[in-house]
């Protein structure tokens, strides 16, 4: 094994990879060129560097934390306050560093605040961590001069000199910052997992008992774990407060942890690519669902409640079991499982859909009329046929996915018996 | 002289019970010590108090002259003992060859560094590759240690437990489990990999006690009760009445 791989000096595989992220980092904006795409896309490259960070607590190191948002909120804050620094003429650094002072800032905060939460794991760390957001949120309503109070602190990017006439004015100038941000930190985060302290800190999240009996302190290891994620989440936080040019207590909040937490989970906690995928539906979600409709964050609860109980990898797992799938060549064996399960899964959803929807309705449009318009039909939510309706459609679509789901169990639990079978036959012709 | 390991009058209390009630033991440099003695005797605790998961009410520990008692896991591992689990302790979602580098780095200085990389290391993958082949897992080297075999598991075990090179090897029922093949060759690997190295092993089985030990300390009630060659062991009246002519011992000596 080990002399295969002194034949490969660098994998190509890798270079493919991160070549193609730098291009989809630098084309996306002139495919999707409209103003809300942009800003979508300036978003997603912030909430990336975000849920990585988040995820070397998470999924790297095993510490669920439910204040993340203060190392990425008190990044933003002081990128800001540094911004109108800048712009006063006290503080002579280029805006395309600011971002770095947010880094600093969450770090400082991270070996200030890390220091005592990290000294617990487990369901201790976790409290302590909720308890520590509170804090700090609660602080943000108090000290209305540095935090801004309800209105926030708002600033003006363009400031100091223009660099080679690069004024971050518009916004696809941003865009390209915290686009070249974003691959710097994607890629230190990635080396960070091929580091030693990188891999000690995975075995802290598996045993960290064991850990302590080869030599490491386990307390140590998730206290520097912490202040690097700090760091990068401090990025994130100063390149948001660049792309907004205004910071409020919001970012601060309880709602911004939980939604690192709840989109790093969706995306895959257990592969490194998982929160990527997890930020990009972050922002679609939040810019997106949420104009589309009311109900939006039921929804996303929904969606959060059935992946933890039927996927809790994420998506990235289910990317990557059906990679394994797609490598044996049995795909073809189950695709038309997935067009049953994906059918009857859009009736049923469609039938549930409908009944949210009037119910949201009834709740809090009931002055403007009685229908609904749903996926193109218009519905009454007082008529008793729009609910029967909707309720004879859920319930079709339920008794067919459950029909198409137990089909498809049976032919994954074939390849996967297959799959099992044909390792062990190449292990035995090693 | 100084000891590898030495325990004064080593007492533990767990409230007002005293599950150690003084234990004196000296173990010299080299030696393979088996701790036999009936269950609930306090065996395992005590490896626990040498390897400080716990910390002893009194008395004290020194490895190569230097009291560890007072010292938390990591820094006693750090100065040269390391222990195995009676319960299967690795890391499940790393393969076989990250658990053993993972074991192996500390002990080549490579400590909390972040700023170089894994596969860069030379000495650290030759080191991991070469106890790979030690443990007979070499095959195995890219599978989740959760997806290995019982045996597979208690193999790596081992190899966690040696990899960082320490002198003073504490093996807590390591056999604990197996079937009959299976002990005698685990047995033939505890033996290869430990050569050179201060031994000791809690163990059940009397046919690997005898076949694996220079030395036998027969631990009951919380007490050493004699601390002897196999042969002088065998004959001593205190053991035989306290512990080898019990029932339970009778069967055990009985399969063999």
């Amino acid at each position: 094994m080990a002399a295969v791989y002194k034949f490969k000096p660098y994998n190509v595989g890798r270079w493919v990879i991160w070549s193609l992220f730098a291009l989809v980092l630098v084309v996306s904006p002139l495919v999707f060129t409209s103003n809300l795409s942009t800003t979508m896309l300036a978003q997603m490259g912030i909430a990336i560097i975000a849920c990585l960070s988040y995820n070397i607590l998470l999924g790297q190191g095993g510490m669920l934390s439910f204040g993340h948002a203060v190392y990425t909120g008190l990044g933003s804050y002081m990128a800001i306050h540094a911004l109108n620094s800048v712009s006063g003429g006290q503080l002579n650094i280029p805006v395309s560093l600011l971002p770095i002072v947010g880094g600093l800032t969450g770090m400082g905060f991270a070996i200030l605040l890390g220091w005592v939460t990290t000294r617990k794991s487990g369901t201790t760390f976790a409290m302590i961590t909720l308890g520590v957001a509170e804090l700090v949120f609660a602080m943000s309503l108090m000290f209305s001069e540095f935090f801004g109070g309800e209105a926030g602190v708002s600033g003006n990017r363009v400031a100091g000199q223009p660099f080679f006439g690069i004024t971050y004015g518009p916004q696809i100038q941003v865009y390209y910052l915290i686009a070249a941000y974003t691959f710097v930190c994607v890629a230190l985060m990635y080396a960070f997992t091929q580091t030693p302290l990188g891999r000690i800190l995975n075995a802290v999240r598996d045993n960290p008992e064991r850990v302590e009996f080869i030599g490491y302190n386990t307390q140590r290891v998730r206290y520097m774990a912490f202040i690097i994620s700090g760091f990068f989440a401090g990025i994130a936080g100063g390149l948001g407060a660049l792309n907004f040019e205004i910071v409020t207590a919001e970012v601060v909040g309880a709602g911004r942890s939980g939604a690192y937490l709840l989109f790093t989970f969706l995306g895959g906690a257990t592969f490194f690519f998982g929160p990527i995928i997890g930020a990009v539906l972050m922002i679609i979600a939040f810019v997106l669902l949420s104009e589309l409709t009311k109900a939006w964050l039921l929804y996303l609860g929904l969606v959060f409640l059935f992946m933890v109980m039927y996927a809790p990898g994420g998506i990235a797992s289910l990317i990557m079991m059906n990679l394994r799938v797609a490598k044996f060549g049995k795909l073809r064996q189950i695709w038309t499982s997935y067009l049953g399960l994906g059918l009857t899964a859009t009736v049923m959803l469609a039938g549930a859909g409908a009944m949210i929807e009037m119910v949201y309705h009834l709740q809090l449009n009931s002055a403007l009329g009685d229908t609904v318009k749903f996926m193109g039909a218009t519905l009454n939510a007082k008529s008793l046929d729009s609910w029967f309706g909707s309720a004879f459609v859920m319930l079709t679509g339920l008794g067919l996915f459950e029909l198409a789901r137990r089909q498809f169990a049976r032919d994954w639990g074939v390849i996967q018996t297959d799959i099992e079978k044909e390792i062990k036959r190449r292990e035995t012709a090693l | 002289m100084s000891y590898a390991l030495e325990l004064r009058d080593v007492r533990k209390n767990f409230g007002k019970t005293e599950i150690i009630r003084g234990v004196n033991l000296a173990v010299h440099a080299g030696e393979r010590v088996a701790v036999i003695g009936p269950n609930g005797a306090g065996k395992s605790t005590l490896f626990n108090l040498i390897s400080g998961r716990f910390g002893p009410s009194s008395g004290d520990i020194l490895l190569a002259g230097q009291t560890i008692q007072n010292k938390t896991p990591y820094e006693i591992n750090r100065m040269g003992l390391s222990r195995s689990f009676q319960i299967t302790n690795i890391f499940p979602k790393l393969s076989v060859f990250e658990n053993l580098r993972c074991a192996v780095l500390w002990s080549l200085g490579y400590k909390y560094s972040f700023w170089k990389f894994l596969s860069g290391l030379k000495d650290a993958n030759e080191r991991t590759d070469e106890l790979l082949e030690m443990i007979h897992l070499d095959k195995k080297r890219d599978v989740l240690a959760v997806n290995l075999t019982y045996a597979e598991q208690r193999a790596l075990e081992i190899g966690v437990t040696i990899a960082g090179g320490a002198d003073v090897i504490l093996l807590d029922e390591p056999t604990a489990g197996m079937s009959k093949s299976e002990t005698s060759r685990f047995i033939q690997l505890i033996k290869d990999v430990t050569v050179g190295k201060t031994l000791l092993t809690v163990e059940h089985d009397m046919g690997v006690v005898f076949g694996l030990a220079d030395k036998i300390a027969v631990v009951v009630y919380g007490e050493v009760i004699a601390f002897d060659t196999p042969e002088a062991v065998r004959a001593n009246a205190k053991v035989q009445e306290a512990y080898l002519g019990s029932p339970v011992a009778d069967s055990q000596a009985g399969v063999h």
